[in-house]
Protein backbone atom coordinates (compact mmCIF):
# COMPACT_ATOMS: atom_id res chain seq x y z
CA UNK A 1 0.00 0.00 0.00
CA UNK A 2 1.00 3.33 -0.78
CA UNK A 3 1.16 6.16 1.96
CA UNK A 4 -0.45 9.12 1.42
CA UNK A 5 1.38 12.49 2.97
CA UNK A 6 0.18 14.52 5.97
CA UNK A 7 -2.17 17.69 4.30
CA UNK A 8 -3.40 20.16 6.49
CA UNK A 9 -5.73 22.55 4.73
CA UNK A 10 -4.81 21.64 1.27
CA UNK A 11 -0.79 21.93 1.81
CA UNK A 12 0.84 18.88 1.41
CA UNK A 13 3.80 18.40 4.31
CA UNK A 14 6.67 16.09 4.03
CA UNK A 15 6.62 14.57 7.08
CA UNK A 16 4.21 13.94 9.78
CA UNK A 17 6.69 15.15 12.26
CA UNK A 18 6.04 18.58 13.86
CA UNK A 19 9.42 19.23 15.98
CA UNK A 20 9.44 22.20 18.11
CA UNK A 21 12.44 24.68 18.57
CA UNK A 22 12.08 25.39 22.17
CA UNK A 23 14.45 24.20 25.28
CA UNK A 24 17.71 23.27 23.31
CA UNK A 25 20.79 23.85 24.63
CA UNK A 26 22.44 25.49 22.12
CA UNK A 27 21.22 26.97 18.30
CA UNK A 28 23.83 24.14 17.03
CA UNK A 29 22.30 21.20 18.69
CA UNK A 30 18.93 22.59 17.26
CA UNK A 31 19.94 22.85 13.75
CA UNK A 32 21.52 19.42 14.21
CA UNK A 33 18.19 17.72 15.63
CA UNK A 34 16.19 19.43 13.17
CA UNK A 35 18.49 18.07 10.36
CA UNK A 36 18.31 14.34 11.87
CA UNK A 37 14.03 14.70 12.66
CA UNK A 38 13.77 16.01 9.16
CA UNK A 39 10.20 17.69 9.85
CA UNK A 40 7.27 18.54 7.71
CA UNK A 41 6.99 21.86 9.70
CA UNK A 42 8.46 23.56 13.16
CA UNK A 43 6.95 25.63 15.94
CA UNK A 44 8.34 28.77 17.18
CA UNK A 45 7.17 30.81 19.92
CA UNK A 46 6.21 34.65 20.16
CA UNK A 47 7.99 36.99 22.36
CA UNK A 48 8.76 40.40 22.73
CA UNK A 49 12.28 41.07 21.31
CA UNK A 50 15.19 41.30 24.05
CA UNK A 51 16.61 44.48 24.05
CA UNK A 52 19.51 43.55 26.02
CA UNK A 53 20.49 40.82 25.53
CA UNK A 54 20.28 40.40 21.16
CA UNK A 55 21.53 36.63 21.44
CA UNK A 56 18.17 35.59 20.93
CA UNK A 57 17.81 37.53 17.19
CA UNK A 58 20.58 34.64 15.20
CA UNK A 59 17.79 32.04 16.06
CA UNK A 60 16.40 32.34 12.02
CA UNK A 61 20.39 31.63 10.86
CA UNK A 62 19.90 28.17 12.42
CA UNK A 63 16.78 26.59 10.89
CA UNK A 64 17.19 24.84 7.33
CA UNK A 65 15.76 26.91 4.59
CA UNK A 66 12.41 26.25 3.39
CA UNK A 67 11.08 24.24 6.61
CA UNK A 68 7.22 25.62 7.22
CA UNK A 69 6.51 27.49 10.45
CA UNK A 70 4.38 27.06 12.84
CA UNK A 71 3.64 29.64 15.13
CA UNK A 72 2.27 29.08 18.64
CA UNK A 73 -0.10 31.44 21.18
CA UNK A 74 1.92 29.28 23.84
CA UNK A 75 2.14 31.04 27.40
CA UNK A 76 -0.93 32.20 26.42
CA UNK A 77 -3.78 31.89 29.39
CA UNK A 78 -7.35 33.74 27.68
CA UNK A 79 -8.85 33.79 24.03
CA UNK A 80 -7.98 37.75 23.71
CA UNK A 81 -3.81 37.15 24.02
CA UNK A 82 -3.80 34.10 21.72
CA UNK A 83 -5.93 36.12 19.07
CA UNK A 84 -3.29 38.56 19.58
CA UNK A 85 -0.39 36.45 19.31
CA UNK A 86 -2.08 34.88 16.59
CA UNK A 87 -2.32 38.84 14.65
CA UNK A 88 1.29 39.08 15.34
CA UNK A 89 2.51 36.08 13.95
CA UNK A 90 0.66 36.60 10.66
CA UNK A 91 2.67 39.85 10.14
CA UNK A 92 5.47 38.63 10.93
CA UNK A 93 6.02 35.65 9.20
CA UNK A 94 3.22 36.11 6.56
CA UNK A 95 1.78 32.21 7.33
CA UNK A 96 -1.77 31.61 7.99
CA UNK A 97 -0.91 28.82 10.17
CA UNK A 98 -1.09 29.32 13.75
CA UNK A 99 -1.25 26.79 17.27
CA UNK A 100 -4.07 27.95 19.12
CA UNK A 101 -2.84 26.97 22.99
CA UNK A 102 -4.88 28.36 25.32
CA UNK A 103 -3.26 27.51 28.87
CA UNK A 104 -6.03 26.85 31.82
CA UNK A 105 -3.76 25.87 34.81
CA UNK A 106 0.14 26.53 35.00
CA UNK A 107 1.00 22.87 36.67
CA UNK A 108 -0.75 20.61 34.16
CA UNK A 109 -0.35 23.15 31.39
CA UNK A 110 -3.81 21.39 30.23
CA UNK A 111 -5.79 24.09 27.54
CA UNK A 112 -8.65 26.40 28.61
CA UNK A 113 -10.60 24.41 26.13
CA UNK A 114 -13.40 27.15 26.47
CA UNK A 115 -10.70 29.92 25.59
CA UNK A 116 -9.45 27.22 22.94
CA UNK A 117 -12.61 26.89 21.53
CA UNK A 118 -13.22 30.51 21.37
CA UNK A 119 -9.87 31.95 20.11
CA UNK A 120 -10.57 28.98 16.83
CA UNK A 121 -14.12 30.66 16.44
CA UNK A 122 -12.46 34.14 15.98
CA UNK A 123 -9.05 33.29 14.09
CA UNK A 124 -11.15 31.12 11.00
CA UNK A 125 -13.63 33.86 10.35
CA UNK A 126 -10.07 35.91 10.12
CA UNK A 127 -8.71 33.49 7.61
CA UNK A 128 -6.46 31.25 9.82
CA UNK A 129 -5.45 27.91 9.14
CA UNK A 130 -5.93 26.79 12.69
CA UNK A 131 -4.42 24.04 14.60
CA UNK A 132 -5.59 23.82 18.37
CA UNK A 133 -3.53 22.18 20.94
CA UNK A 134 -7.01 20.57 22.82
CA UNK A 135 -7.34 18.25 25.69
CA UNK A 136 -8.26 14.46 24.69
CA UNK A 137 -12.25 15.44 25.59
CA UNK A 138 -13.72 13.83 21.97
CA UNK A 139 -16.85 16.58 22.86
CA UNK A 140 -14.26 19.50 22.50
CA UNK A 141 -12.82 17.93 19.26
CA UNK A 142 -15.93 17.60 17.88
CA UNK A 143 -16.30 21.61 18.58
CA UNK A 144 -13.31 22.50 17.44
CA UNK A 145 -13.69 20.60 14.10
CA UNK A 146 -17.65 22.10 13.74
CA UNK A 147 -15.61 25.71 14.51
CA UNK A 148 -13.32 25.13 11.50
CA UNK A 149 -10.29 24.17 12.75
CA UNK A 150 -7.97 22.43 10.74
CA UNK A 151 -6.75 20.00 12.58
CA UNK A 152 -7.45 18.53 15.99
CA UNK A 153 -4.20 18.56 18.36
CA UNK A 154 -5.11 16.41 21.63
CA UNK A 155 -2.62 16.17 24.14
CA UNK A 156 -0.66 12.50 24.75
CA UNK A 157 -0.14 13.80 28.58
CA UNK A 158 1.16 17.11 30.17
CA UNK A 159 3.27 18.94 27.97
CA UNK A 160 6.90 18.55 28.30
CA UNK A 161 5.89 15.88 30.82
CA UNK A 162 7.35 12.63 29.03
CA UNK A 163 4.52 10.68 30.17
CA UNK A 164 3.56 9.29 26.59
CA UNK A 165 0.09 8.70 25.98
CA UNK A 166 -1.71 8.08 29.00
CA UNK A 167 -4.74 7.51 28.08
CA UNK A 168 -5.65 6.04 24.27
CA UNK A 169 -8.96 5.28 24.46
CA UNK A 170 -10.50 9.00 23.82
CA UNK A 171 -7.84 9.60 21.78
CA UNK A 172 -9.39 6.98 19.75
CA UNK A 173 -12.78 8.09 20.16
CA UNK A 174 -11.54 11.57 18.95
CA UNK A 175 -9.46 9.84 16.00
CA UNK A 176 -12.63 7.36 14.70
CA UNK A 177 -14.61 10.72 14.48
CA UNK A 178 -12.73 13.71 12.87
CA UNK A 179 -12.46 14.38 9.77
CA UNK A 180 -9.86 16.65 9.95
CA UNK A 181 -6.25 15.38 10.41
CA UNK A 182 -5.46 14.39 14.16
CA UNK A 183 -2.06 14.94 16.02
CA UNK A 184 -0.63 13.86 19.20
CA UNK A 185 0.68 16.85 20.57
CA UNK A 186 2.36 17.19 23.63
CA UNK A 187 3.79 13.93 26.18
CA UNK A 188 5.39 12.25 24.12
CA UNK A 189 8.52 11.34 25.92
CA UNK A 190 10.40 8.53 23.66
CA UNK A 191 10.52 7.17 20.20
CA UNK A 192 7.84 3.98 20.95
CA UNK A 193 5.52 6.92 22.15
CA UNK A 194 5.91 8.44 18.83
CA UNK A 195 5.14 5.16 17.42
CA UNK A 196 2.27 4.56 19.37
CA UNK A 197 0.35 7.43 18.35
CA UNK A 198 0.79 6.49 14.72
CA UNK A 199 -0.51 3.17 14.89
CA UNK A 200 -3.50 4.34 16.68
CA UNK A 201 -4.06 6.29 13.57
CA UNK A 202 -3.10 10.07 13.99
CA UNK A 203 -1.63 11.74 11.19
CA UNK A 204 0.93 12.94 13.36
CA UNK A 205 2.88 14.00 15.98
CA UNK A 206 4.19 17.51 17.01
CA UNK A 207 6.90 17.24 20.15
CA UNK A 208 9.52 19.27 21.63
CA UNK A 209 11.11 17.95 24.97
CA UNK A 210 10.91 14.31 24.27
CA UNK A 211 13.77 15.63 21.52
CA UNK A 212 15.13 18.98 22.88
CA UNK A 213 16.09 16.83 26.96
CA UNK A 214 17.01 13.74 25.36
CA UNK A 215 20.53 12.76 26.44
CA UNK A 216 21.52 13.06 22.65
CA UNK A 217 18.90 15.49 21.15
CA UNK A 218 20.17 14.66 17.74
CA UNK A 219 20.37 10.64 18.08
CA UNK A 220 16.67 10.85 19.68
CA UNK A 221 15.48 13.17 16.72
CA UNK A 222 16.39 10.54 14.18
CA UNK A 223 14.61 8.15 16.95
CA UNK A 224 11.51 9.65 16.56
CA UNK A 225 11.61 10.23 12.69
CA UNK A 226 12.01 6.45 12.83
CA UNK A 227 9.23 5.45 15.52
CA UNK A 228 6.91 7.92 13.41
CA UNK A 229 7.74 6.11 10.13
CA UNK A 230 7.49 2.46 11.80
CA UNK A 231 4.21 3.63 13.68
CA UNK A 232 2.45 5.14 9.99
CA UNK A 233 3.65 1.51 8.32
CA UNK A 234 2.32 -0.56 11.11
CA UNK A 235 -0.92 0.95 11.55
CA UNK A 236 -0.72 1.11 7.53
CA UNK A 237 -0.07 -2.73 7.41
CA UNK A 238 -2.82 -3.22 10.23
CA UNK A 239 -1.68 -5.46 12.91
CA UNK A 240 -3.08 -9.26 13.78
CA UNK A 241 -5.69 -9.48 16.05
CA UNK A 242 -4.71 -10.36 19.71
CA UNK A 243 -5.13 -13.82 20.95
CA UNK A 244 -5.69 -15.73 24.24
CA UNK A 245 -3.51 -18.89 23.89
CA UNK A 246 -0.28 -19.00 21.95
CA UNK A 247 -0.35 -20.15 18.55
CA UNK A 248 2.94 -21.87 16.93
CA UNK A 249 4.67 -20.26 14.22
CA UNK A 250 6.63 -23.62 13.01
CA UNK A 251 4.88 -26.64 11.55
CA UNK A 252 2.72 -28.95 14.13
CA UNK A 253 3.62 -32.02 11.49
CA UNK A 254 6.47 -33.74 10.36
CA UNK A 255 7.93 -33.76 13.82
CA UNK A 256 10.99 -36.26 14.56
CA UNK A 257 9.80 -36.44 18.27
CA UNK A 258 7.54 -39.40 19.09
CA UNK A 259 3.82 -37.92 19.85
CA UNK A 260 3.46 -40.03 22.55
CA UNK A 261 6.36 -37.49 24.03
CA UNK A 262 4.52 -34.54 22.68
CA UNK A 263 2.36 -33.11 25.95
CA UNK A 264 -1.80 -33.67 25.16
CA UNK B 1 9.74 62.27 24.56
CA UNK B 2 8.10 59.87 26.91
CA UNK B 3 7.24 56.33 25.78
CA UNK B 4 6.97 52.70 26.50
CA UNK B 5 8.72 49.86 24.95
CA UNK B 6 8.34 46.20 25.52
CA UNK B 7 7.69 47.29 28.62
CA UNK B 8 9.97 49.21 29.83
CA UNK B 9 9.94 53.66 30.26
CA UNK B 10 11.88 55.08 27.24
CA UNK B 11 12.68 58.41 25.84
CA UNK B 12 12.52 59.62 22.62
CA UNK B 13 14.44 62.83 21.16
CA UNK B 14 11.80 63.22 19.06
CA UNK B 15 8.34 61.61 17.65
CA UNK B 16 9.80 59.18 15.42
CA UNK B 17 9.11 56.59 12.91
CA UNK B 18 8.68 53.15 13.75
CA UNK B 19 10.82 52.62 11.02
CA UNK B 20 13.37 55.41 12.71
CA UNK B 21 12.76 53.57 16.14
CA UNK B 22 13.90 50.06 14.48
CA UNK B 23 16.90 51.73 13.06
CA UNK B 24 18.11 53.40 16.16
CA UNK B 25 17.22 49.93 17.93
CA UNK B 26 19.30 47.77 15.06
CA UNK B 27 16.80 45.91 14.80
CA UNK B 28 16.24 44.85 10.83
CA UNK B 29 12.41 44.81 10.17
CA UNK B 30 12.10 41.76 8.16
CA UNK B 31 11.22 39.35 11.43
CA UNK B 32 9.39 41.26 13.60
CA UNK B 33 6.05 42.43 14.28
CA UNK B 34 5.21 45.99 16.05
CA UNK B 35 2.50 47.02 17.95
CA UNK B 36 1.54 50.67 18.78
CA UNK B 37 -1.32 50.69 21.70
CA UNK B 38 -2.07 46.84 20.93
CA UNK B 39 -2.53 47.98 17.03
CA UNK B 40 -0.85 46.15 14.69
CA UNK B 41 1.38 48.50 12.30
CA UNK B 42 1.81 47.13 8.84
CA UNK B 43 5.44 46.13 7.82
CA UNK B 44 4.58 48.97 4.76
CA UNK B 45 3.49 51.56 7.20
CA UNK B 46 6.58 51.79 9.24
CA UNK B 47 7.93 55.10 7.41
CA UNK B 48 4.62 57.09 7.92
CA UNK B 49 4.13 55.70 11.49
CA UNK B 50 4.79 58.54 13.51
CA UNK B 51 4.97 57.57 17.64
CA UNK B 52 3.01 59.94 19.76
CA UNK B 53 4.42 60.54 23.86
CA UNK B 54 3.33 58.28 25.44
CA UNK B 55 2.71 55.48 23.26
CA UNK B 56 2.98 51.88 24.17
CA UNK B 57 4.97 49.96 21.66
CA UNK B 58 5.95 46.66 21.45
CA UNK B 59 8.60 44.75 19.09
CA UNK B 60 7.46 41.38 18.70
CA UNK B 61 9.75 38.52 17.49
CA UNK B 62 9.51 34.82 16.80
CA UNK B 63 11.75 32.75 19.14
CA UNK B 64 12.11 28.95 19.77
CA UNK B 65 9.41 27.07 21.66
CA UNK B 66 7.01 23.92 21.22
Amino acid sequence: MQDSQLVIAGVTYKSRLILGTGKYKTFELMQAALIAADPGMVTVAIRRVDLKDRSSQSFWNYLPKGLPILPNTAGCYNADDAVRTARLAREMLDTPLIKVEVIGDPKSLFPDVEGTLQATRILVKEGFTVLPYTSDDPIIARRLEEAGAATIMPLASPIGSGQGILNPLPVRFILEQCKVPVIIDAGVGTASDAALAMELGAAGVLMNTAVAEAQDPVMMARAMRLGIEAGRLAYLAGRMSKKFSGSASSPTVGLSTPASRTPQ
Amino acid sequence: MKITLNGDPKELPAPWSVQQLLEHLQIPGGRVACEINLKIIKRAAYPNTIIQEDDVVEVIQAIGGG
